[in-house]
């Protein structure tokens, strides 16, 4: 054994020194993209880009508040003002006139191949009497300041009516010329980043670039307000700036993620680090005792970094599982063994095979997480697989030959002998035992249904009060998020421009039936080229037009030579080059027309030939075409799903999908229930069947397992009764219980010849117990809910497994175990 | 001023001529006036073409030919200049009237004319003067002008309308 002592040594340090490596080039991120599925359907496709790298991902929504209205809408402006400046941003919009201007001046240069009025019977004699009649009476009206000045050159009011037709229906509000909330008390802003959403780095910068515009902002206007404005006396607040969206979202889970995983492993390792200290009574003691920990858990980050290319942030955070299970070894070795040389060979004989069916028990049911769609899950499974059996060797084969000689660890078999002298009396609490259980089942089974957590947002690691936030934002900003959506793919932009717009005919049938309220559509912000192309063919010559609109304004009031500019409009645009999306940049209807109309996909690289390169490549892609309930009626804010599936399977564009967004983000979370339900009874049944084998008795693993059904049982129906709903990750906590717990029933089960366990083995028990209970206990207080859920159930867990254990236990009296170990004898 | 901030509410008729340069003859529109203290007032015109204008708070909204569009006013000074106006005098506000206009009344109680002159230059664009004539506390003829030399004129008639307490 002295032999190999100085190569297994070696081994280890070499190890260490690799994983290091690995660690140094690993990639770490902290997005969401843990809790999205592996291999999506199309649908999930879509919604995941969007949600990544959409330009819904790129919108920040502001608000200000504080101070007065006047002093809020000269900080919107001045922010507004900076934030245009910033090529960080592509798009800021505050409600400010010079925005609707620009937008106004687009659609009046674009008019004629914009408007879906323009055919070829609008410029006959009729048609444009008809129009120039319809705008004549516009001008007694309270709108005829605004239309006046554009009679002469758009007699035919094309304008008014492209207006009216992309005017929102619920725009926010505007008061001293900004965008305000309903109550009038925020000032509102949007703004979109250059960067996508996924990109942490890039929204992090963004976010901190609107900070330093607000406060310049609030210094430039003269302070934080108040008083500011005549007669308005009082003490008002201080200007606060409110921010909220995907980007803003993912830079606070980042840190979010960061401090909580700091916090957490500072936190466990000084407690566990206590613990253990107030035990051993030596510092060499407890060192040695932590190698197997920080063994595991650099070969975990090493393993994840490898097999996945890139570490989640949360992935660490679950680390304190494997701090409690690991800890546990050196636990076992130190306290059993009393340290010394002389009683390592003894331990390593007589509890070695028992901690190795232990690890290996735990192994199998992190094992079946490996399989989980989630990367979440899958990336725990493997950090702990490889983290349990880098912690254990290290402890079989290299802690032995570190341990010094007159190492001297407190003897605990005073505590363990006591602990001795409670078991019989728990056997007495059988019968609570059962009863106990009995309420827990009755609990679980009156709760049904209700027991689990049915929406994706129970996983969110984004704080109650966040998401209120956004909610509230969002309704004052009249943007709503979309749940219903028509989806039309296309080889080419062009193509998803024409589905779309061969939709807008069985769409605008359902509006009249009142199946929809309304929608929308990019092909009204951007008709095809080649509707566009008709739309200027059907614009008559000069010769004609003149002709005609003489005919036209013979009986009408307006003199014919005030419509000379009209004249040239018409043949200008006959010539005019169409509209593409680029030309929209510069407006609002940017912003609206890029999030319906997307390239599907990841980016693709430019062109292989050298100096070309098609900005578009040959993606797909979709046009979005939002669909709002109705306000009213019998189907008040639902859509009829199968009307529309129906209408849309008749159309033109068969194609055409519908997307109820709030169903499918369920069922995506439903299908990861399901996935983890599935798994946590694979794992049970595959730890149950290594037991099986291992004790080579049905009975005895049973025996082992009851106690560990039971705990789960009765935590389940605790969380229950103090109104948790449970989620996947309670699931995962619940299989991590029966894991982690196996480990007492075995020990508990190995008894000396006497029938008693053995004092050091009792205490070793109710040591690595209370570390463990430790580890997961300040998992249970993290901020994030995935953390949070497997905390509090485990924690609890495991304490219940090892007194439902040791109150299950074979009695004196019972059949009387074989005392060798129990998968054999392994060590010569 | 005070006498019409008493006003209690009611319809009267009207008739509006709108003298525009590039028409060859008047626009005559006719229809009713509705005030709702305190700050709602439709115009309702039956001819040329059915119509109803209604201002409420910070919202025009506008039905004709099946169609409704809502402005915020805000986003349109023009339009606001002309029916906060007619709001403000028929309401009596004379606060809000000199926010944005500078009040000159002449005549006698029986007769008189309140002159409203924009005060801003964004105002101005739109709306060069806005008289209003009356008797008591009633308005009878408001007459808008505007910079380029257009003009509408607007007679009420409270005896046409019935004018049922609100």
């Amino acid at each position: 054994m002295r032999r190999r002592a100085p190569i297994a040594l070696l081994a280890w340090g070499a190890w260490i020194g690799v994983c290091v490596l690995v660690i140094l080039q690993a990639r770490f991120t902290a997005d969401l993209s843990a809790f999205l599925p592996k291999d999506p359907t199309p649908e999930q496709e879509l919604l995941v880009q969007q949600l990544r790298e959409g330009p819904a991902s790129r919108l920040i929504l502001i608000g200000i508040e504080g101070t007065d209205a006047a002093t809020r809408a000269r900080l919107s402006n001045a922010l507004a003002e900076r934030l245009r400046a910033d090529p960080r941003f592509t798009s800021v919009q505050n409600g400010a006139a010079l925005a609707l201007s620009a937008d106004r001046d687009f659609l009046y240069a674009h008019r004629y191949l914009l408007s879906p009025s323009v055919t070829a019977q609008r410029f006959t004699p009729e048609g444009l009497k008809a129009a120039i009649e319809e705008t004549l009476s516009l001008l007694a009206s309270p709108l005829g300041m605004l239309v006046k000045p554009l009679v002469p050159g758009d007699p035919t009011g094309e304008l008014v009516g492209l207006v009216t037709r992309l005017a929102p229906d619920s725009g926010p509000q505007t008061r001293d010329g900004v965008w305000v909330s309903p109550d009038g008390q925020r000032a509102l802003l949007l703004a979109q980043t250059r960067a996508i959403g996924s990109d942490t780095d890039g929204q992090e910068s963004a976010v901190s670039a609107i900070r330093q515009a607000f406060s310049a902002a609030v210094q430039g206007t003269g302070g934080t307000g108040g008083g500011t404005v005549g007669g308005t006396a009082g003490v008002t607040a201080p200007a606060t700036l409110l921010m909220s969206g995907p980007g803003v979202f993912s830079v606070s889970i980042r840190d979010q993620i960061h401090r909580e995983v700091i916090r957490l492993a500072a936190l466990g390792t000084a407690l566990i680090a206590s613990l253990l200290l107030l035990l051993y009574r030596s510092v060499t003691a407890l060192v040695l005792g932590l190698l197997p920990v920080v063994t595991g858990a650099l070969t975990g980050v090493a393993a994840v970094s490898l097999g996945f290319g890139v570490v989640q942030g949360i992935t660490l955070g679950f680390g304190a599982t494997l701090i409690g299970e690991s800890v546990d070894y050196g636990i076992f070795l130190l306290v059993q063994s009393r340290g010394g040389q002389g009683s390592l060979s003894d331990w390593t004989l007589r509890f070695w095979p028992t901690i190795r069916l232990g690890v290996l028990t735990s192994l199998l049911g992190f094992a079946v997480l490996l399989a989980s769609s989630l990367p979440g899950l899958a990336q725990l499974g493997l950090y702990s697989i490889s983290g349990l059996v880098a912690a254990a060797l290290v402890t079989r084969f290299a802690l032995p030959y570190l341990i010094p000689s007159h190492l001297q660890v407190r003897d605990l078999t005073p505590l363990g002998s006591w602990l001795g002298r409670l078991l019989p009396g728990a056997r007495r609490l059988r019968w609570p035992l059962a009863l106990l259980a009995l309420t827990a089942a009755i609990v679980l089974l009156s709760r049904g249904d209700d027991l689990w957590s049915r929406e994706l947002a129970g996983l969110s690691p984004i704080p109650q009060a966040d998401q209120e936030l956004d909610g509230r934002l969002r309704a004052d900003l009249g943007a709503p998020d979309v749940r219903y959506l028509v989806v039309v793919t296309g080889r080419d932009r062009e193509q998803a421009l024409e589905a779309a717009e061969r939709l807008s005919a069985p769409l605008d049938a359902l509006v009249a039936e009142g199946v929809l309220q309304g929608y929308e559509s990019p092909a009204r912000l951007l008709p095809s080229r080649r509707t566009q192309l008709e739309r200027r063919a059907s614009l008559p010559d000069r010769a004609e037009l003149e002709q005609n609109l003489s005919a036209a304004v013979a009986d009408l009031p307006i003199k014919r030579a005030v419509l000379a500019p009209f004249l040239d409009a018409v043949e200008a645009a006959r010539t005019a080059p169409l509209v593409e999306l680029e030309d929209l940049a510069a407006t609002s209807l940017a912003l609206g027309a890029e999030s319906l109309l997307l390239p599907l996909g990841p980016a693709c690289d430019p062109s292989p030939v050298a100096g070309r390169s098609d900005p578009s490549c040959d993606r797909a892609w979709a046009a979005l075409l939002p669909l709002q309930a109705p306000a009213t009626g019998p189907s008040a804010l639902t859509i009829d799903a199968n009307r529309v599936r129906s209408a849309l399977a008749r159309s033109d564009s068969p194609q055409a999908r519908f997307l109820d967004i709030k169903e499918q983000a369920d069922r995506l979370y439903s299908g990861y229930l399901y996935e983890a339900a599935w798994l946590s009874l694979a794992g049970l049944g595959v730890i149950a069947g290594l037991l099986w084998v291992a004790l080579r008795s049905a009975t005895r693993a049973l025996r082992i397992l009851l106690p560990l059904v039971l705990a789960v049982l009765v935590v389940a129906a605790a969380l229950a009764l103090v109104g948790e709903r449970l989620n996947l990750l309670h699931l995962v906590g619940m299989l991590l219980t029966v894991a982690v717990g196996s480990n007492y029933g075995l020990f508990l089960e190995r008894r000396t010849l006497g029938g008693q366990v053995e004092p050091r083995t009792l205490a070793s028990l109710l040591v690595a117990n209370l570390t463990t209970v430790t580890g997961f206990g300040v998992l249970a207080t993290s901020q994030l809910p995935v953390l949070r859920a497997i905390g509090s159930t485990v924690a609890p867990g495991v304490v219940l497994a090892l007194v439902f254990s040791a109150i299950l236990a074979r009695g004196e009296g019972g059949p009387t175990a074989p005392v060798r170990s129990p998968i054999g004898r392994t060590e010569p | 001023m005070g006498r019409l901030a008493q006003n209690p509410g009611g319809r009267v008729s009207f008739t509006e001529r709108a003298y525009i340069s590039i028409l060859d003859q008047p626009v005559e529109s006719t229809g009713e006036l509705v005030y709702i203290p305190p700050d709602r007032l439709e115009k309702r015109t039956f001819k040329p073409k059915p119509e109803v204008a209604s201002l409420q708070g910070g919202e025009l909204s506008l039905e004709r030919g099946g169609q409704r569009r809502t402005l915020r006013l805000d986003e349109y000074p023009e339009a606001a200049a002309f029916v906060e106006s007619i709001r403000g005098t028929l309401a009596g506000d004379r606060a809000a009237l000199e926010r944005t206009y500078r009040l000159s009344l002449r005549g006698t109680e029986a007769n008189w004319i309140l002159v409203l002159e924009p005060r801003g230059l964004r105002l101005s664009a739109a709306v060069r003067r806005i008289e209003i004539q009356g008797s008591g506390g009633q308005a009878r003829r408001i007459e808008i002008l505007q910079p380029d030399g257009d003009r509408s004129v607007m007679d009420l008639d409270p005896t046409q309308g019935p004018s049922p307490r609100p």
